[in-house]
């Protein structure tokens, strides 16, 4: 299963390195495809590890700091294929804590709560103190936004960010920049960043060195995924056009619970795996509704799985290795099938 | 307490609980059409079913989501607007007057319908 896996991403490799966009530097990217992501800046290039190999090779070397993604949470789904959403988010806070190399901090890019409920925040603002690292950000998925417009989440999560709660920060010479693309959808569209905030994140991107690097951090993809399922922003071209003149630029979504990646150009984008439930890869289900699993091949759903790109002058190679023990390649590996099939093709 | 007094907020509660029932009423078309007609919108797989459903004056419509991720049904025009219905959970609004109707769900906005109203 595996290889064959294998195969199908070194055909797609073969069509990637037609694409002559100039790969700058060096980047390696795994990404554990269970609970979260590690990531190291180094230089301003991002990579990111699986936790599980958080005693690896080179994949941080030298790296300045790193934190953790973690995504769609759903904390208050109680159905197939996961009626104990907390649990899955505790075993992700417990890989967390493992780590060697502590992260600075973590961001969750969204749908904390299945419905905006008040003791459902309260859940995860407990699972979340028994994370090493002390230092969270947010930004909401349209889940945490349901019932008031957003007001619970911004009472809780939005101190001091602007409007729906998007918000900007620097750390260790890194620029991050939180985006809202959940608030005010309107029928028959997909995510939405809004004039407002288009506005404001042009101006604080104005007068920073293109050399900055830039994070870019929002629920719902910037990059259009599928669009029959709504997984894009209407207006991130705006958003990205912004960007374009920085040297490095990473853009890190959730919502679509599995992982896929793309890079174009100077911009890297990835989305993170929930710690809740599968969801199918495109147009693979009649919707993009849970993707129920039998009980005893959760673990394997949410199972561990490295997708690594390697860029190097031209060329771009992407391996992928199930990070588990033997036997989970099978679904290890349909995380790593999802990104070749989707982006690829 | 007298016989009388305990008569009086006897009545009074009963006055009270009536008026409590009549504003629980769904409001019907103050008209001489057939009330009490209703129709079923069902929200599977991200999706309403029928798109279109085409009703007389005076029908209740009923949305029912049937996925596992909540839903809303809410007017384009503003017309009307559901709180988030999770799993089972139903919604129904009255059309008392003719017209077309077209509504989404706001946390899924790819889903869209519309109710004809003649």
């Amino acid at each position: 299963m595996t290889y064959k896996n294998q195969d199908l991403i070194d055909q797609r490799l073969q069509d990637l390195n037609y694409d002559d966009v100039d790969r700058r530097g060096f980047l390696k990217c795994m990404a554990w495809a269970g609970t979260g992501l590690l990531w190291t800046l180094s230089g301003g290039i991002p990579s990111s590890r699986a936790f599980a190999k958080s005693h690896g090779h080179e994949a941080g070397k030298g790296g300045d700091f790193s934190f953790v993604q973690i995504s769609d949470s759903h904390i208050g789904f109680n159905k197939p294929a996961n009626p104990d959403v907390t649990a899955t988010l505790q075993t992700a806070i417990n890989k967390i804590n493992a780590m060697p190399h502590k992260p600075d901090f973590i961001i969750h890019t969204g749908d904390l709560s299945q419905l905006s409920k008040p003791s459902e925040f309260d859940t995860l603002d407990q699972a979340l103190k028994g994370a090493a690292a002390k230092q969270i950000y947010f930004v909401p998925g349209e889940h945490d936004m349901l019932s008031d417009n957003g007001e619970e989440y911004l009472q809780r999560y939005g101190k001091g960010t602007k409007g729906s709660g998007w918000y900007s920060f620097d750390h260790k010479g890194v620029h991050f920049v939180g985006l809202v693309n959940v608030a005010n959808l309107k029928a028959g569209g997909m995510g939405s960043l809004g004039r407002e905030q288009l506005e404001w994140l042009e101006g604080d991107l104005q007068g920073r060195s293109a050399s900055t690097p830039i994070v870019l951090f929002a629920h719902i993809p910037l990059w259009t995924i599928y669009p029959d399922w709504g997984w894009g922003t209407d207006d991130s071209e705006q958003a990205l056009s912004y960007v374009k003149r920085f040297g490095s630029v990473t853009v890190l979504n959730g919502h679509i619970h599995q992982i896929m990646q793309k890079i174009e150009g100077k911009v890297s984008f990835h989305t993170a795996m929930s710690t809740a439930f599968p969801q199918p890869a495109p147009g693979t289900a009649p919707s993009a509704g849970p993707m129920k699993v039998p009980t005893d091949e959760l673990q394997r759903v949410l199972g561990i799985t490295d997708v690594n790109y390697l860029v190097s002058g031209s060329s771009l190679a992407i391996v992928d290795s199930p990070l588990g023990d033997s036997g989970s390649s099978a679904s290890g590996s349909r995380g790593g099938l999802a990104v070749v099939d989707s982006l690829f093709e | 307490m007298t016989t009388k007094k305990i008569w009086i907020v006897g009545l009074a509660t009963t006055v009270m609980i009536a008026l409590m029932l009549l504003a629980e009423t769904p409001s019907v078309a103050a008209n001489d059409q057939p009330s009490g007609a209703s129709a079923d919108v069902k929200i599977d797989n991200f999706s309403f079913g029928p798109q279109t459903l085409a009703v007389s004056v005076g029908t209740t419509v009923v949305w029912t989501n049937r996925d596992d991720i909540p839903h809303t049904v809410v007017s384009t025009d503003g017309v009307f607007k559901s709180k988030v219905r999770d799993t089972d959970e139903k919604f129904s609004y009255t059309f008392t007057k003719a017209g077309t109707y077209p509504y989404f769900c706001s946390v899924h906005p790819k889903m869209t319908g519309k109710i004809a109203v003649q």
